[in-house]
């Protein structure tokens, strides 16, 4: 028999359960199997009521991020035998509410990632007749890193700001927002201001930097909130020196 | 079809434990980062205490001295001493993070951000140590 690994799942169902507990299931040990094939393994072949999200297995789409020994990761790119000899608990994402097994609600998030406006915002739009807002790749390159993100929540995951405070912005939305103030094509820094510069917004994040080491795009949210608590502060500045011209 | 409802059902929330900080690493690093604060703090209320002593004339400054001497405050001023350079250090090495410096279209190195804040440090110190220790 091939070698195997223990992978201990959460199991919660709502309605039933009171709290969730921990099932331990024995998966093949495969040099090419991420946890994500371990979970399938199990969905198909021990126990079809495993609930979890998941869809393009290639770290693109971001539905199937969990806790791995405690590490928010993407299940789809995080291998069993990194693990080995194990046993791989697995978990829902922390710091958010458990709706079964490894599934977790992520409205909170959605809500707050449109209030952050991310979508390019013009004065006045051209007609279609005078073509497209052009862009250099230099322009291109001072906002491409914050567009990378895929909303996989591992940077939500992550914070203990966002877990401790549940009003704060977080790390993917306010990237996000920075990635449209930093498009040369965008004209909506100053609509966003008033909603980045709040207490729950920017000023809420005390630099932990957790969220850019777990990303797995690479986005340093981290360093995009801080270099927003930069431009909002030169703002502030700029408003008392300037109280009529700063916008 | 489905849509997203303002007021899904609440799921089973997990309270964070009062010793999040204590459960990785980089949680703890950053809690002594944040605690490293304090010990700014207590250095400049002694440099202010000393100041004081200084103008008050020399049996307070000897009293001070007196005071600087006990061993528990030289064990105090050492951890303080740890505290600030670690202050230091991560304050410097997050700089490049909140700087995105930008020249001839590419962005500049972290080092480029961080070495001058080190060098600026490293100058002033040894400035510092000249005036103090030239006899």
């Amino acid at each position: 028999m091939a070698e195997q690994i223990a992978l201990e799942v959460t199991r919660f169902s709502p309605g039933r359960d009171k709290t969730p507990s921990v099932q331990s299931f024995d998966v093949p040990l495969r040099k090419e199997w991420v946890v994500l094939d371990a979970l399938n393994y199990v969905k198909d072949k021990v126990d079809g009521s495993l609930s979890f999200r998941w869809s393009c297995r290639m770290g693109v789409c971001g539905s199937c991020g969990m806790m791995v020994n405690g590490e928010p990761k993407l299940t789809c790119a995080t291998f069993l035998t990194d693990y080995a000899p194990g046993p791989v608990r697995v978990e829902p994402l922390k710091n958010f509410p458990v709706m079964r097994d490894l599934i977790v609600e992520i409205t909170d998030f959605l809500g707050k990632l449109s209030k952050v406006k991310p979508w390019i915002i013009r004065k006045k739009e051209k007609p279609v007749s005078e073509g497209e807002y052009l862009q250099t790749p230099e322009q291109l390159d001072t906002f491409k890193q914050f567009s990378m993100c895929i909303n996989c929540l591992l940077c939500y995951a992550a914070c203990p700001v966002y877990g401790l405070d549940p009003l704060f912005s977080g790390p993917a939305a306010l990237a996000l927002a920075q990635r449209y103030n930093m498009d040369s094509r965008d004209e909506g820094e100053s609509e966003r201001m008033d909603i980045l510069s709040q207490h729950d917004g920017i000023w809420g994040c005390t630099f932990v930097g957790e969220c850019t080491q777990v990303c797995p795009k690479h986005v340093d949210p981290a360093g995009a909130i801080q270099q927003y608590k930069l431009t909002a502060t030169q703002e502030w500045v700029k408003s008392f020196i300037m109280p009529r011209g700063a916008k | 079809m489905a849509t997203y409802t303002e007021y899904p059902p609440k799921g089973y929330r997990v309270r964070m434990s009062t010793y999040w900080w204590l459960a990785r690493w980089p949680y703890l690093k950053f809690i002594l980062r944040e605690i490293s604060s304090v010990f700014v703090a207590w250095f400049v209320i002694e440099t202010l205490l000393q100041i004081n002593a200084l103008i008050d004339g020399p049996l307070a400054y000897a009293e001070f001295q007196d005071f600087f001497r006990n061993p528990l405050v030289i064990v105090l001023n050492i951890i303080s001493l740890f505290f600030v350079i670690f202050h230091a250090v991560t304050w410097f090495n997050l700089a490049p993070k909140a700087m995105a410096v930008r020249m001839g279209g590419k962005r500049v190195p972290n080092l480029m951000i961080s070495g001058p804040n080190y060098a600026a440090w490293m100058v002033v110190s040894a400035v510092l140590a000249w005036l103090l220790l030239r006899g």
